[in-house]
């Protein structure tokens, strides 16, 4: 198996080292009221979406964003493009924080950040053909011009995506899911962003379809200088794709670390577990395997655990620790603590572990 | 069935296979024949063989109150010597004790009508379309503020308020189709809002706001385009039930009044004839019926056809 | 050919192992745009106790050919060719006496346990109506059973879970309800459809254990559908690849995971990306979309989509036949070209969708 030294053939992918980050995020909170039923719908509780998230997104990088679900990642997403208001934290973005902006100074600031969605059958509107789809961002900020102007650009976008031309006329639905998810793409890439949000562009696509849906962002970011926030549960299309991982657990960033080091040096027992629970298409590994499995499912974000909050199902936490040290995850939030080489892990009892 | 390949089993082995005309290879992946939802649409709704049925014998009465009264030997204010006479040839649907042709008032009083019928679904469904979308989309204080007046004026018995409105102006057509399609535009206004509601956390609307959309245009290009069909089926059951609104105002004696006529008014003209000379009250009855059922049928062969759940499956 | 594949199959009547047996099964749907043919002449035989796996993309009929067994499809469905269990045909049985079967004898797991669950019953009381079912027990015994099934399937406190309803208990707690019913009565057959697609993966491994724990239990052979390879990796003994409603390749675990003989399923190895691979290779894709199974033309169906595709392929559609052994079938004109060929030899590692390159080529051509 290949170690870590792995041959940095230059793909113009690799984010530019020692820039200043595109996109800053810091603290960021978001807490959504849960209300009761009936007439008067009375604010019983708050669902904990994200909890003191910061991380930052450097040019031409790819930051991946991973978790299972309701882990916060997708409202993390929304957040970083204004869809969802902040409860608090600073989303800076060209020297601005986003979170304060009125959504009339925020139109502009959209043609940087851009956002591709999961589903391509719901995220694409059925009474539009895809001409009109991809045209629709071009006519909102002003730049369709003249008919003739407007359709070059569309086919343009649509030749840049690897979709033909000659099918703009048809209606979203007569497509598959591949080439939908490709117009979902065209019509982000309309505005020429530097931000490219991907809420689990390939996860609702077939396996053959996938691959070339991922080879395409590749080759986008190469020829566009883009930045994304990759954001997904699988993590075979997160190390094939991002440089950087930050891993999320119940609203919280657990494990930070570039990809082969996240993988390799795996720190956190969640990151851990998570690794090892993915099925790998090989049989004889799959069946050789050190595996960390765990008990349980996600608590609630209403009422997340004291301390850290992945000790309820935290293998380490019921196998390996003593009392006094279980004391330590019941009562202290586990800070995310540099292990080197931009690694970082909110564990207080972090261990690397080699699983794949 | 010893063939384990596909040619004896599937039926379409007789047919011609499409060949891409740019490639020249077999065409694989778009066998389906290309059809717009339009095309779609018209083919469920043929298929409904009542409402076809309705929409021809609809367009035919139609036709036949627009275009009668410029064919017909006598206009609705004639006054023939023939007093009271019963269907004959000279008057198919006979005289009243005036001598008025009923032929030719059975003719004005569908077109007007089925000028307030449709006056008042229009007013209601574009009225009820905005309200409801504004109040979906804008959700929180406004929904709030404009359910509760839609709720108001729901509980409010709308024949009578329009009775007492109608009064206070003079009977022309329009006022009357104003104050009940008003009075109807909370009903669809809560019917639009519904789907709006549900529209408005679709996918794509989140998509047209992350471009920086507008909130008319994501209003505009998004939410009512897509709650167009129970728009549309609203709108031809309110019809029905305008025509009927309509003629119960004019046989209180609040619609149209005479010498202008609407089948409401004929029906009040006619009622006290019934055993005497029944086809004063029976013609215009019998168009009353018509047009209400043809006009709910017609909503219903349009709302399976329209129905985005349906598949293109056949039973 | 035809003859070739028969005798690859074999009869069953003088195998006693054999539990399941699927001959030349043929599904379809009439619609608006003519037949949809979702599944086409498959063939297969479940032996005792193995574990087979159904491999496919969205479409590709792995789910239908397994609703026909369970008699559960649609009214409109046409079916035709034989399935017959335990030498007994269950094609043309009426409801009541597929009824005998189901739950008993063949037990399925659908992807959404909810639809599986009812939500107005207690899931203790859900499996002892399963275990009432077909058992002539005390009500005792029946609720009994159910705690212990439960414990089987890892669920924690069996005891006061038992009296949960579907709604208090998460998604992958259900799915293991479901696996819990499904083994209830011991059956011989049990068919997981995707059982965990709708999971996270942490609680998709849990599942997994759960259905590994049943099939020790009851000895039962499974019929794993999934779209997952890395599920059917870890889970099954035996394959079978689906491409638009047909079986294109056959064989052993190993067979297919390292020596695919037919260009599809050497693709969608290929396009996977690998989380057990560091390198940043680029991915190969399989290029355009399955085929549409309305007014399927004649020839391959995979023909659009495959470097090896030949004149032939457009005119035969090819049958399943022998490759290195007589256990491993592949269906394709070329399969013995596949030999000891990587998926980066054949497929090429573009990002763009195949019309595309049809236009631009006919540019060129101009």
């Amino acid at each position: 198996m290949t170690t870590v030294d792995i041959p940095t053939q230059s793909t113009g992918r690799e984010p530019t080292s020692n820039a200043a980050p595109v996109l800053s995020v810091r603290n960021l909170v978001k807490h959504f009221p849960v209300r009761s039923k009936g007439v008067i719908r009375r604010r019983v509780g708050e669902v904990h979406a994200v909890c003191d998230v910061s991380f930052d997104l450097m040019p031409h990088e790819t930051l991946g964003l991973v978790g299972e679900s309701g882990c916060g990642k997708t409202t993390t997403g929304r957040l970083v493009l204004n869809l969802v208001d902040a409860t608090s934290g600073e989303i800076t973005y060209a020297g601005k924080d986003l979170t304060k902006l009125s959504s009339g100074a925020m139109r502009p600031l959209r043609r940087d950040l851009q956002i591709v969605f999961q589903d391509p059958f719901a995220s694409l509107d059925p009474r539009m053909t895809v001409n009109e789809i991809v045209a629709e961002p071009l006519r909102i900020h002003g730049l369709y011009g003249n008919s003739s102007d407007g359709q070059k650009k569309v086919r343009e976008l649509l030749r840049q995506v690897g979709l033909n031309p000659e099918h703009g006329n048809r209606y979203a639905h007569e497509f598959s899911g591949g080439q939908r998810q490709r117009v979902g793409i065209a019509r982000a890439l309309a505005l020429r962003p530097k931000v490219l949000v991907l809420d689990e562009p390939v996860s609702a696509l077939d396996v053959s379809i996938q691959a070339g849906v991922i080879n395409l962002l590749e080759d986008l970011q190469t020829e566009l200088g883009l930045s994304f926030l990759f954001i997904s549960h699988d993590l075979s299309v997160i190390r094939h794709i991002a440089h950087r991982v930050a891993v999320m657990y119940l609203g919280r960033i657990v494990e930070t670390a570039p990809v082969e080091e996240l993988f390799t040096k795996a720190a956190h027992p969640y990151t851990q577990a998570l690794i090892s629970a993915i099925p790998l298409p090989d049989p004889q590994k799959e069946r050789t395997r050190q595996r960390v499995l765990l008990t349980g499912e996600v608590p609630s974000p209403v009422n997340p655990p004291s301390g850290c909050r992945f000790r309820t199902r935290c293998p380490k936490f019921a196998n390996q620790l003593s009392e006094n040290e279980k004391q330590k995850c019941v009562n202290e939030l586990p800070a995310l603590i540099d292990r080197g080489q931009g690694h970082q892990a909110a564990c207080h009892f972090a261990e690397a572990l080699k699983l794949v | 069935m010893t063939e384990p390949t596909t040619k004896a089993a599937a039926p379409s082995a007789g047919k011609p296979v499409a060949t891409d005309p740019a490639t020249g290879r077999v065409e694989r992946e778009f066998t389906v024949k290309d059809r717009s939802q339009f095309q779609q649409t018209m083919r469920r709704f043929l298929r409904h063989k009542l409402a076809v049925g309705s929409l021809i014998v609809f367009l035919l009465l139609v036709l036949f109150a627009f275009v009668g009264p410029h064919l017909w030997k006598y206009q609705y204010t004639t006054i023939t010597p023939d007093n009271s006479v019963p269907p004959s040839m000279k008057h198919p649907f006979g005289t009243d004790n005036l001598g008025h042709d009923m032929f030719a008032q059975v003719l004005r009083g569908l077109q007007q009508s089925i000028k307030v019928a449709l006056s008042i679904a229009l007013i209601a469904t574009v009225g009820g379309t905005l309200w409801g979308t504004i109040s979906g989309y804008y959700k929180g204080f406004v929904d709030n503020a404009l359910m509760r007046f839609a709720d108001l004026i729901l509980t409010i018995p709308s024949l009578a308020l329009a009775a007492a409105l109608a009064n206070n102006f003079s009977g022309s057509w329009w006022i009357i189709a104003i104050i009940l399609g008003g009075l109807a535009a909370p009903y669809v206004g809560r019917v639009v809002r519904g789907m709006v509601l549900s529209i408005r956390e679709r996918e794509y609307v989140e998509a047209a706001r992350a471009l920086g959309a507008s909130d008319i245009r994501i209003m505009l290009r998004h939410l009512v385009p897509n709650a167009f069909a129970v728009v549309v089926v609203n709108a031809t059951l309110l019809v029905a039930s305008g025509i009927l609104a309509e003629t119960s105002l004019s046989f209180l004696g609040f619609g149209v009044r005479p010498p202008d006529t609407s089948l409401g008014v004929l029906i009040t003209l006619g009622q006290g004839a019934v055993n005497t000379r029944p086809w004063l009250f029976y013609f215009p009855g019998l168009f009353i019926i018509l047009v209400a059922l043809t006009v709910n049928f017609l909503g219903d062969g349009l709302r399976d056809a329209l129905d985005p759940q349906q598949t293109r499956q056949r039973r | 050919m035809t003859v070739k594949t028969n005798i690859q199959l074999g009869r069953s009547e003088s195998d006693p192992d054999v539990l399941l047996e699927v001959e030349n099964l043929t599904v379809s749907f009439p619609t608006d745009d003519g037949v949809v043919n979702a599944v086409r002449g498959v063939s297969y035989q479940l032996r005792r106790g193995e574990a087979m796996g159904i491999v496919g993309e969205s479409g590709s009929g792995k789910s239908v050919s397994s609703l026909a067994v369970m008699g559960l499809l649609p009214k409109s469905a046409r079916v035709s060719g034989s399935i017959r269990f335990q030498g007994e045909s269950l094609l043309g049985k009426s409801e009541n006496q597929y009824a005998e079967i189901r739950g008993n004898k063949i037990s399925m797991i659908f992807q959404d346990p909810l639809t599986s669950l009812n939500p107005v019953y207690t899931v203790g009381y859900q499996l002892a109506e399963a275990v009432l079912a077909h058992n002539d027990v005390s009500k005792q015994g029946a609720h009994d059973r159910a705690v212990e099934l439960l414990r089987l399937v890892g669920i924690p406190f069996p005891e006061q879970r038992v009296s949960n309803y579907p709604h208090e208990m998460s998604g992958g707690m259900r799915q293991r309800v479901v696996i819990a019913i499904a083994m209830a009565n011991n059956p011989d057959v049990i068919i997981a459809d995707e059982p965990t697609t709708a999971l996270d993966v942490t609680v998709q491994a849990q599942v997994l254990e759960a259905l590994e724990a049943a099939r020790a239990e009851t000895g039962a052979a499974l019929v794993l559908i999934t779209h997952d390879l890395g599920v059917i990796a870890g889970h099954a003994e035996r394959i079978c690849v689906m491409y638009a409603g047909k079986l294109v390749e056959v064989g052993s675990i190993d067979d297919i995971f390292y020596r695919p003989r037919m260009p599809y399923a050497l693709g969608l190895l290929g396009s996977l990306p690998r989380l057990d691979s560091s390198s940043k290779q680029r991915l190969t894709p399989i290029t355009g979309a399955p085929p549409s199974l309305v007014n399927l033309p004649a020839g391959c169906p995979f023909t659009p989509r495959c470097p090896l595709a030949q004149d032939v392929c457009e005119e035969n559609e090819p049958n399943l036949v022998a490759t290195d052994s007589s256990a491993h079938l592949a269906a394709c004109h070329f399969h013995e070209k596949l030999v000891g060929v990587s998926a980066r030899q054949l497929f090429s590692t573009t990002s763009a969708d195949p019309d595309l390159i049809d236009s631009a080529d006919q540019e060129v051509a101009q």
